[in-house]
């Protein structure tokens, strides 16, 4: 056999060589289940085309502050600029109604809107996950409430329940995060719940229970191993959804007024008229902008689903 | 109530009237057992399914919760409350279906070691990981530390779940049908694995079968299951050379290697745990019952109408039959 033994001793010829110890087996694995991951993602040429096309706005949001001032944003800098250019070597994009720089928004908004995306998706899954895997786990009473409290997130009507919060709560980046946040935690306190009831049928939960295992070993071996996959690929396909609904809140004037995001400028767009004037530079931007970056994400956490939800691999 | 058994002085295992429930008390799969087993005994534990075989050993490991009787591990009660993790460890279990019991993420090192962590069993872990695998026949063990269970075939599985148990040093290994769901052409050898750890090590086993082939080859005694009490209880060469209780030579006379008995193939209703007859539970499909000799020789009404649990301990072999105890 060829398998490489890093640091084996000898031991009896009976046993013959053994590893050093139990955390070099377990990392040897961890580093060959992630290499795995990654082969199955280089192999798929879409989750490639999403991840370079993410890294490249991923880049962009960086660099921002190198590209262009953030103090051309300022109604108060744009006095000399010409209102409604069209796109020409000094406003690659065009300006807007006020004369801002609509490229410099562009690139200030996508940070707005990948920062509150991911945000926002951190706080539903976090949410989601402790609320899934407690009921799962626990089962009995603690699961009945928990379901019944997902049950009436999950039936109030997202979009009224999103506008009641934001009015009622003090307006801000924070606000339109938290606001996404709790509204959208449900599914995914489902999808775990689901998935850790199915994992504590298992006949190796048994087994481990046999061998003596209390709740915590049996959690922490055997439960999470199995629901963090779904963990991951749930947050990848729930980051675009997360920058719709960004998009969408301040679309609806329910944003930050105190930052710009690529709903916002469309939000602006649209009350200035920009689309009926035919004033295409205004609002194709962001409106592109958001349709790469979801796809992209979306292509990315297809693929990443597909290697590792049990559900979807034969193995 | 603790009935003895042969080895009474070493007893490693002792059951009382355990009975385990489901659905709120309205089923008893296991109702009223008692057995007990030596120290380095192999008790098979046969009956058709849904008899209760499985659901006791369960609850032997803690798996299913007793409603009533307790269990004594070497003397200490591990039944009721809380269980003494020393306890818990003198008693392990290997399983049907080996390929569902291991951890499709683990490798067969972490399979292998999850116990001996569990229980911080003293000693350099990687060595006793390998030694385990080496006694289970798995050789060289560094072959197979860093393989996965769905590299090795079903028997390679098998023999990964025996070396786990036995890495634990228990008394007592509990086996549910062991090898059902393995070729037949390793069946063997597991049998003969686990053998050796009875000969070796003095552990005990109670295996659950419904192959009355496997009883003859590795156990001791039999306990013959039906609707969740033992019918029949007694050295393997008795009980399936002369069986007394008509529902064992029912089960004996369809057997094709065992020549000799006429074939009696049971009529009536399925045994359904929800619904225990009352008097013997294996009345309504008695051959005795219902070819009217039981009326015939006077005791067909205790038949119908008297419950009842195994003989008093006077000989190895023990019944629970009205016509046997007549």
């Amino acid at each position: 056999m060829s398998e490489r033994i890093p640091e084996a001793e000898a031991t009896s010829p009976v046993i013959g060589s053994v590893p050093r110890s139990g955390r070099a087996v377990a990392w040897d694995r961890r580093r060959a289940s992630a290499a795995g991951v990654w082969r199955g993602l280089r192999n798929d040429r879409l989750a490639m085309v999403g991840l370079v096309v993410l890294v490249l706005f991923a880049l962009l949001a960086f660099a921002a502050p190198w590209l262009s001032d953030e103090s051309s944003l300022s109604a108060a800098n744009t006095g000399d600029n010409p209102i409604w250019a069209p796109p020409s070597w000094e406003f690659l994009f065009g300006t807007d109604h006020l004369g801002h720089s609509v490229a410099a928004q562009f690139l200030w908004g996508s940070r707005i809107s990948l920062f509150v995306g991911l945000m926002a998706t951190l706080l539903q899954i976090g949410i989601g996950s402790l609320i899934g895997l407690t009921a799962g786990f626990f089962g009995g009473w603690v699961d009945s409430v928990l379901m019944r409290l997902t049950d009436w997130f999950l039936v109030v009507p997202f979009l009224p329940l999103a506008i009641v919060l934001a009015a009622v709560l003090e307006r801000g980046l924070w606000t339109i995060i938290l606001v996404i946040g709790i509204t959208s935690w449900p599914s995914t306190a489902r999808l775990l719940r689901a998935q850790v009831l199915t994992v504590r049928q298992r006949l190796y939960v048994d087994r481990a229970r046999s061998l003596g295992a209390g709740r915590l070993h049996l959690m922490r071996r055997h439960i999470l191993p199995n629901v963090t996959p779904l963990i991951l690929a749930s947050t990848t396909l729930a980051v675009p959804i997360s920058i719709l609904t960004e998009t969408t809140l301040s679309f609806l004037g329910l944003g930050d007024p105190t930052s710009t995001s690529w709903g916002g400028m469309l939000n602006s767009a649209k009350d200035n008229s920009a689309i009926s004037g035919g004033r295409w530079w205004a609002y194709m931007p962001p409106g592109l902008g958001i349709v790469f970056v979801v796809l992209a994400v979306t292509l990315f956490g297809r693929a990443l689903e597909e290697i590792l939800d049990p559900r979807l691999r034969q193995r | 109530m603790s009935e003895a058994s042969p080895a009474a002085a070493d007893v490693v295992v002792s059951l009382t009237n355990v009975q385990v429930q489901f659905g709120g008390g309205s089923v008893r799969a296991v109702d009223t057992v008692s057995l007990d087993v030596g120290r380095g005994e192999v008790v098979a534990l046969v009956g058709e399914s849904g008899c209760g075989k499985t659901t006791l050993i369960r609850a032997i490991i803690g798996l299913e919760p007793l409603a009533h009787g307790s269990i004594a591990v070497e003397g200490s009660t591990v039944g009721g409350g809380r269980r003494l993790r020393a306890l818990r460890r003198r008693v392990q279990m290997i399983f049907q279906d080996p390929s569902g019991a291991l951890n499709p993420r683990h490798s067969i090192y972490e399979a292998v070691a999850e116990g001996l962590r569990i229980h911080k069993v003293k000693g350099h872990e990687p060595t006793l990981v390998a030694e385990a695998l080496a006694a289970a026949g798995l050789r060289p063990p560094d072959r197979y530390l860093r393989r996965f269970p769905h590299e090795l075939s079903g028997g390679q599985r098998q023999r990964v779940i025996i070396a786990a148990a036995m890495a634990l040093q228990p008394a007592l290994l509990l086996a549910d049908e062991p090898v059902a769901s393995l070729d037949a052409s390793i069946r063997g050898e597991i049998l003969a694995l686990m053998r050796s750890f009875v000969d070796s090590r003095g552990v005990s086993i109670i295996a659950v079968t419904h192959d009355l082939g496997l009883a003859w080859n590795i156990a001791d005694r039999v306990a013959v299951m039906y609707l969740g009490r033992i019918v029949e209880v007694g050295p393997t060469e008795e009980v399936l050379r002369s069986p007394k209780h008509p529902y064992t030579q029912a089960l004996l006379s369809v057997v094709p290697e065992i020549e000799g008995m006429a074939q009696q193939i049971l009529v009536g209703e399925t045994p359904d745990p929800s619904r225990i007859p009352s008097g013997c539970r294996f009345h309504p499909r008695c051959p005795v019952v219902a070819s009217g000799e039981a009326d015939r020789l006077g005791f067909g009404d205790r038949c119908r109408g008297v419950d009842l649990e195994l003989e008093p301990e006077v000989a190895a072999h023990r019944v629970a039959c009205h016509a046997v105890a007549r």
